[in-house]
């Protein structure tokens, strides 16, 4: 992943943050750019193929508001939920001992990263056969794709802290809960929170595409059946909806991200 | 060979025996999991179709343009987001998000766009990796020393000379994690495309394998898809310690 952390780096001084108003409207200059040209690119090529933006609204108005909605967006919630919990912490956990055995993450780096490179979408017979139809398949789906980013960015933090806080902590004869939760947390805490923003985008396309397959219900299902039905106006509804999701998501981590990368 | 390889090799060695000594000994239901020496043979007997080899030949052509396309334009971004540094802050929620949206579901558009033959499926490819090579760029560009950046203004190098001997050399640990993930994306984006809604290549042979419960022949192709990326993979990562080593270490 984000090897060579000890190539010396320096953030460049001119991307320093200014936060407040500057940048607020400079995001909303780049929401408003993103739609014009969503908006000329539904004229060129005809609202029949890209639904143009008002219409993609109206009719993820009229989705939102629809009874059954609520119950797709449960079972959705749901998976994804216990999906991205085993993935952040299966990770993490992995990740941590990883970094802290060396020999065993030097063992493990090349594999996990092919495991990553891998197309899982070719899993899926096998996870259904494995889990069957239903929302362990799902969550099997989002934890695969999740896990190993997690993994890998905490692996790789690990290893880079500074080796005079493994001897103080073996001067304080900390044991081995103590070591993890008092030195490795908080020293890697900003790699952690970067890894979890990767591994949230990639939780959610996991349990989606579990859905596309393995499911009759959810949001990705909702997806797989405006596909085939060739319902361009229902495809460009639920994609806003999942970029507004995951962007808000995405922002929140990355403030944090911000806040715990700035040197105090 | 090191010997983190060798427990690398003896490990997955061990995995391979477990899973054959499972199925053999019905631990495993046959329908769900086969063992690896039948998935090997399966392998074989599915690469000796002419229609298979060609199948897989398609699935790579198509990986390979995405590849090439997302890798340049990936890196000319990067480059001018670099120079654009508030269009780049604005922008980087937006980045970091945008693997959240399954992007093969365009694919209906760029049929319409591209007409019916393999440029939608490079198309899902590259919009798939695209964005990871240019988070990594910038991520690389933003570590480069700034002493460097220094020293190629002292020697009066134009910008063109001081992008190629200063800004990519510095940056090509992060260009190389960019490339290495556009393989990966490619590869994901074309096969999940091909899974889903074409009629042929890799991706459209497993799934149909799947469909008509030919289990030898799916294991036997998933197989052979797992040894090309890892292969590859392998390959750039080898490569990639023997940068590290030439700068100093890991």
């Amino acid at each position: 992943m984000s090897g060579a952390a000890d190539v010396k780096s320096l953030p460049s001084p001119r991307l320093k943050r200014r936060g407040g108003f500057g940048d607020k409207l400079d995001v909303a200059i780049v929401i408003l750019c993103a739609l014009a040209l969503w908006q000329f690119g539904a004229l060129t090529i005809g609202s029949d193929v890209l639904s143009s933006p008002a219409l993609a609204l109206k009719k993820l108005y009229t989705v939102v508001t629809d009874p059954d909605f609520a119950g797709h967006l449960w079972e959705t919630g749901r998976a994804f939920g216990t999906a991205l919990v085993l993935a952040l912490f299966g990770g993490l956990i992995l990740g941590i001992l990883l970094g802290i055995h060396r020999f065993s993450g030097e063992v493990a780096e090349p594999i996990l990263s092919a495991l990553y490179a891998i197309p899982k979408v070719t899993l899926y017979p096998v996870i259904l056969l494995l889990f069957g139809l239903g929302i362990s398949a799902k969550i099997a789906f989002g934890v695969i794709h999740g896990i190993i980013p997690v993994t890998l960015f905490t692996m790789n933090a690990v290893r880079n802290i500074r080796s005079v806080y493994f001897r103080t902590a073996r001067s304080l004869r900390l044991t081995f809960p103590q070591l993890v939760w008092t030195i490795v947390l908080p020293a890697t805490l900003p790699e952690i929170v970067s890894g979890f923003r990767l591994g949230f985008a990639l939780t959610l396309l996991g349990t989606l595409i579990g859905e596309m397959f393995a499911s009759q219900r959810g949001i990705g299902y909702m997806l797989i059946k405006a596909m085939e039905t060739n319902d361009v106006d229902m495809l460009m509804a639920l994609s806003v909806l999942l970029t507004v999701f995951a962007t808000v998501a995405s922002a929140g981590l990355l403030y944090l991200d911000r806040r715990l990368h700035a040197p105090s | 060979m090191s010997r983190a390889s060798w427990y690398r090799i003896v490990l997955l060695a061990a995995f391979l025996a477990v899973l054959e000594l499972c199925c053999r000994l019905g631990l495993i239901d046959r329908s769900a999991v086969i063992p690896p020496t039948e998935m090997i043979a399966g392998a074989r007997d599915a690469l000796s179709v002419a229609a298979t080899r060609h199948g897989i030949l398609l699935t790579l052509e198509s990986v390979f343009a995405s590849i090439v396309l997302s890798v340049t334009a990936g890196i000319a971004t990067g480059l001018a987001l670099h120079r654009l540094p508030r269009v780049h802050r604005a922008l980087d929620p937006f980045l970091a998000s945008y693997y959240a949206v399954p992007t093969f579901i365009f694919y209906p558009v760029f049929i319409v766009l591209f007409g019916l033959n393999r440029w939608p499926l490079v198309a899902i490819g590259f919009v798939f990796s695209v964005v990871a090579v240019v988070i990594n760029t910038l991520d690389g560009l933003s570590r480069v020393p700034r002493a460097l950046v220094r020293t190629a203004l002292a020697l009066r190098l134009s910008r063109a000379q001081t992008i190629i001997y200063v800004t990519f050399p510095a940056a090509m640990p992060w260009l190389l994690t960019g490339v290495k993930l556009a393989i990966a994306y490619s590869f994901i984006g074309v096969i999940a495309g091909e899974f889903v809604l074409s009629n042929e290549g890799l991706g459209h042979i497993i799934a149909f394998a799947y469909n008509s419960f030919e289990n030898p022949t799916m294991y036997g192709l998933i197989l052979v898809l797992f040894v090309i990326v890892g292969g590859i993979n392998m390959a750039i990562w080898s490569q990639e310690r023997r940068i590290y080593e030439r700068r100093g270490g890991r």
